[in-house]
């Protein structure tokens, strides 16, 4: 593949292209659209986890001012299924449309839905619906391994050597179950569904990591062709994954505006945000590690279960990053799923190697403990040389050095073993680390360029920025390749309507783009070259275009600045108003035989401070050390690893969302009971990126920074607290209670 | 939200003339005032509240901080949070007031939030909160979803069968280390309730919060003149570093002779279903050394009728370590 490695703009921190238009309140996001004669919808949601609807009563509400419309079963019109997702397309986490049958199966599940004047109304009028249940206890048990699953055995992910034998000949062997809670997404932007209809056509201004997705799905919801939808989202307040896939209340705004012919809003509440729209499900590993008493590794086993919904198959696929992370002849990752009454779950920054790595991780230092071996040592010593569970060399992998550099500024080297044996101003410090690594990959991507008169360049590409800073990323590609400055180019996005681009997940996006944008520009430089010389006029008239390059943004004899001519004057002699060119790249997802393991890497170091005289923890501060290729704009991409670490500091002390175990409701259904690390909780946060480029991937050498920061964080805190206080927490968050010698459970 | 009127009273027995009208001044009453409405409009948003007419009372002249003639302090009922707490003279005076307030909400919330209001502030247990839920509370005789529900937070001192809610208020154990005074106008005139006698029992009773009666408007609350020589303080652990209610608060207030305890209060937030004061605690250190040993002998005993929950029994020895720590730090500068 070709190699770009010099260049003026990549790697440049580079300010985000959408800045002032986010600071000033002028980006519009999904919910800021309004139209004439626009209505507001609001659900109603059921207040029991299992059962059925045994009467819906909607006469009053329906008599109450400004009251529009009530939907339900028998009147919402045709919502149809959607076929099972094919590659990139037709993928959705809840596969029941709204209102198809009577039957409840999670607490919150939509029942009805009214479309008033104002949303005031409307929810009024919601809430004034009388439904009465035939109630059945719930089941949202989050113990999950030794529960039924959805298949008669747990499945086997990943397999080599002879685990069992190692297991039971091994001279040291941690043996441990680690659980982690529901987590519920809670980006400040709710999800949010605008869709107009003119009688033919659907336009969905949605909360989609995905509009090209989002669009396939909602047409076959609807029943329409996909031309007759059109879905359109300029920015997301963030989704965390929990936007990726459509969910209820796209099609039954999409639903009421049909019936209306009148253009819909429905703002799902913060409370349905914990019910209805997805959440990192609970999940239990077991954790099966052996080693020689020199700290070699033997064996490794990890035996997960999650939950799902109970009629959709959400696997968090813990086991992901386990296979290939460290070297072990013997290996064996198997997984499986339990029903429950909840809403179905989805994926979460990091799905899989997130709470995998957390378990993982945890054994790891556990098993430090046991070998009486320093826990960076140990790691480093159980590096790999290749990809051991595909038998292929990695693509560019640097973990180890993640490790050292992290040591080294961490200043890990005076770290003192013992328990409790570090203090720092009265306060006992734990010192903490883990590895962690997330996939890299590019999915299938179509983008288009345009060069015009006024010298300015257009990209657009269906993809979306989700706050990471994809609009800027492609204005850097499209500088490096035309040496336009990024001011003057337009980005567009967040439109279905544009050349099909990937969805933002998987931090896939950036390594993705660039070679379909690259190409793109390329194409429109050729274009523009051909028309300066055939146009007349034109200094250029009658040479060879492959003797001529675009550069600086002028055209020009290669290699020559003198009698280069800027790109606009060039178009305007000719009259040509712009020159376009296409790009399209193919995914590494659907490689059947790839010949590489394309992974990005990293170490985060923590250290805690713990007050046993108030049971007080707190993060003092982190050292993260990132190896993903090169990084392409490295201000946001810090910002991506800074807002992970403290995500990472949320999963391991805060979040949980806790079912009622008689109801079914998640019960800390607001941003006051559902405890997140806020800014006061935000330690002190070093970020390296190693930056080297991973050219296997794509001619720039970048991967994506949005997940792997969360990775590692959860179990490098749990690893600190048992150095500071002599406790594991294996389940999730760690709370005070864990901490103190106190009965966790004491029932008055 | 339900419609609802909205009002504004003009004067003082306007106010009290308007909220006369509503059948209580607890839990379900028809008629509540308005003033900073950080608490109410939330519950109005969820249905726990209903009023059909929302009083106005942020007109009334009831803002002022102001020293009474007796040297202590006179706080008005629409003092802000925010400007209690940065008082020269709370900060200086009453320390412990101003440390508590600070440790409350965030700064948004406290530039709203009223004197008053906050020592009417509501419980923050999801069942109350939520209408699905069954609650005593909200909806007496209904049942309390909360024992044997989701009880972290929930109280440990002062529960009764019927009701574990914690009062989550940081002002109201200040108030309550401080021996404040609740000055009430009501339809029979004004009357003066001290704050330990402010806040009822759940009991079988736990829609009833206060002992305020239908037309009771809180003008302003009172605190003495400061013991001389006597120091405060509070401390307020919690799951995270900021935005959060207690699992638990202690509020203290010291003064010693020498290495002896002459004075002392001793109130607790986060652990009881009222702002708690510990006497008991008080009874045991008045006259003693200010030592680790006294101050945990203390500390069993403000929590010697603790009744835990399903998962709060951690509270116990969070909130006496919480004492012991704060009674400590008082203590070295007392």
């Amino acid at each position: 593949m070709d190699q770009i490695s010099e260049s003026k703009i990549i790697g440049v921190a580079t300010r985000r292209v959408d800045g002032p238009l986010k600071v000033s309140g002028a980006a519009m996001y999904a919910s800021d659209h309004h139209f004439p004669g626009l209505l507001y919808a609001w659900p109603v949601c059921a207040t029991i986890a299992k059962g059925s609807i045994a009467n819906l009563d909607s006469a009053q509400a329906e008599k109450m001012t400004g009251v529009v419309a009530v939907y339900h079963r028998a009147n919402i019109g045709k919502l149809y299924r959607v076929p099972p997702a094919a590659g990139m397309s037709l993928i959705l986490d809840e596969k029941r449309p709204p209102f198809e049958d009577d039957e409840i199966r999670y607490y919150g599940q939509y029942v009805a839905v009214v479309v008033a004047n104002t949303v005031e109304q409307a929810r009024a009028a919601a809430e004034s619906v009388k439904v009465t249940y035939n109630r059945d206890k719930p089941d949202a048990n989050s113990k999950l391994l030794g529960s039924p699953l959805t298949t008669d055995k747990p499945e086997e992910k990943s397999k080599r050597g002879d685990t069992a034998t190692a297991l039971k000949s091994a001279k040291v062997k941690v043996d441990e179950v680690y659980t982690t809670p529901v987590e519920t997404h809670n980006p400040i932007e709710l999800h949010a569904s605008v869709a107009v209809y003119d009688g033919q056509k659907f336009t969905l201004y949605e909360t989609s990591q995905a509009v090209v997705n989002h669009r396939d799905v909602l047409a076959q919801m609807l029943g329409v062709p996909p031309e007759q939808v059109q879905v359109i989202t300029r920015f997301l307040g963030s989704g965390f994954g929990g936007k990726l896939w459509p969910w209820p209340q796209s099609a039954l705004a999409a639903a009421c505006a049909r019936n209306l012919n009148r253009p819909v809003k429905l703002v799902v509440s913060r409370q349905m945000m914990f019910q209805n729209v997805g959440h990192r499900p609970a999940i239990e590993q077991r954790i099966q590690l052996a080693a020689e008493p020199d700290g070699k590794l033997t064996a490794v086993q990890q035996d997960y279960v999650n939950h799902t919904s109970m009629l959709d198959d959400y696997d968090e696929g813990c086991g992901e990053i386990t296979p290939f992370i460290y070297s072990t002849q013997n290996l064996l990752v198997t997984g499986g799923l339990a029903r429950r009454n909840v809403g179905n779950p989805t994926a979460m920054r990091g799905p899989g190697a997130v709470p995998g790595l957390f378990a993982l991780e945890s054994a790891m230092d556990e098993l430090a403990v046991s070998l009486k071996m320093d826990p960076v040592q140990f790691r480093l010593k159980n590096e790999p040389e290749m990809d051991e569970s595909l038998n292929i060399p990695f693509s560019s992998r640097h973990m180890k050095e993640c490790l050292t550099v992290g040591a080294e500024k961490f200043g890990w080297s005076n770290r003192t073993p013992q328990i409790g044996s570090m203090k720092k101003d009265g306060v006992t410090l734990g010192w903490g680390v883990a590895a962690c690594s997330w996939l890299a990959a590019r999915s299938e991507t179509q983008a288009s360029v345009e060069l015009r008169q006024d010298g300015s360049a257009r990209v657009a590409c269906g993809t979306q920025d989700i706050g990471g800073g994809t609009y800027t990323v492609l204005a850097q590609i499209v500088s490096h390749e035309t040496g336009i400055p990024v001011s003057k180019i337009d980005v567009v996005l967040g439109d279905s309507a544009l050349p099909s681009g990937p969805i933002s997940g998987g931090s896939w996006v950036t390594a993705s783009v660039t070679p379909a944008v690259l190409e793109a520009a390329q194409k429109a430089s050729q274009a523009l070259l051909l028309v300066a010389v055939k146009s007349d006029g034109s200094s250029f008239k009658g040479k060879k275009p492959e003797d001529l390059e675009l550069a600086d943004g002028m055209v020009r004899q290669k290699g020559q600045a003198q009698g280069a001519v800027p790109m606009a004057e060039v178009l305007q002699i000719a009259k040509v108003n712009s020159v376009s060119g296409q790009g399209k790249s193919e995914g590494t997802l659907e490689d059947s035989k790839p010949k590489y393991s394309f992974h990005s890497y990293g170490a985060q170091f923590v250290e805690i401070g713990w007050q046993p005289e108030i049971a007080r923890l707190r993060i003092n501060r982190v050292v993260t050390v990132i190896d993903a290729g090169r990084i392409m704009n490295p201000r946001p991409a810090r910002n991506q690893i800074e807002g992970a670490v403290v995500m990472g500091i949320g999963m391991a002390l805060f979040e949980e969302t806790m079912y009622d175990s008689r109801s079914g409701a998640p019960i800390n259904n607001n941003l006051a009971d559902y405890v997140m690390a806020v800014n006061a909780d935000t330690p002190q946060i070093e970020v390296t990126f190693l930056d080297y480029p991973d050219y296997n991937l794509n001619a720039l050498g970048v991967r994506g920074v949005g997940e792997i920061g969360l990775a590692g964080v959860a179990a490098a805190i749990t690893s600190a607290v048992y150095h500071a206080t002599g406790i594991r927490v294996r389940d999730l968050p760690v709370r005070i209670e864990d901490l103190l010698p106190m009965p966790k459970v004491n029932i008055a | 939200m339900e419609l609802f009127q909205l009002v504004t009273a003009k004067t003082i027995p306007d106010a009290v003339k308007a909220q006369a009208q509503s059948a209580t001044a607890q839990n379900g009453a028809d008629v509540r005032f308005i003033a900073g409405g950080t608490n109410l409009v939330d519950y109005m948003k969820l249905n726990v509240e209903r009023p059909r007419q929302l009083v106005d009372i942020n007109g009334l002249p009831l803002d002022k901080i102001e020293r009474t003639s007796e040297g202590g302090l006179k706080i008005g009922a629409l003092a802000r949070n925010a400007d209690v707490a940065q008082d020269a003279t709370v900060k200086e005076q009453y320390a412990v007031l101003s440390q508590a307030l600070l440790a409350g909400a965030s700064p948004q919330l406290r530039n709203m939030a009223t004197t008053a209001g906050n020592l009417l502030q509501k419980t923050r247990c999801v069942y109350y909160r939520d209408t699905a839920s069954a609650c005593n509370k909200r909806q007496p005789g209904s049942g309390c979803s909360a024992i044997g529900g989701y009880n972290r937070m929930l109280a440990i001192l002062g529960t009764s069968e019927h009701c574990i809610a914690t009062n989550p208020s940081d002002q109201n154990v200040a108030l309550m280390a401080l021996e404040a005074v609740v000055h009430i106008e009501g339809k029979n005139g004004q009357r003066a309730v001290p704050v330990s006698e402010f806040y009822l029992l759940p009991g079988s009773t736990p829609e009833r919060e206060t002992v305020l009666q239908p037309g009771d408007l809180i003008t302003h609350i009172t605190l003495s003149k400061p013991v001389v020589g006597a120091k405060s303080g509070y401390l307020k652990l919690r799951d995270r570093a900021s935005y959060e209610f207690a699992l638990a608060s202690a509020a203290i207030v010291m003064k010693k002779d020498g290495d002896r305890i002459t004075y002392v209060r001793v109130a607790m937030g986060g652990v009881g279903t009222r702002p708690w004061r510990a006497l008991e605690a008080e009874k045991v250190l008045m006259g003693k050394a200010a030592t680790e040993a006294n101050f945990r002998a203390a500390a069993e005993a403000a929590l010697h009728g603790a009744r835990p929950q399903s998962q709060n029994g951690f509270k116990v020895e969070l909130a006496k370590r919480c004492l012991v720590h704060t009674m400590g730090q008082v203590s070295q500068i007392a």
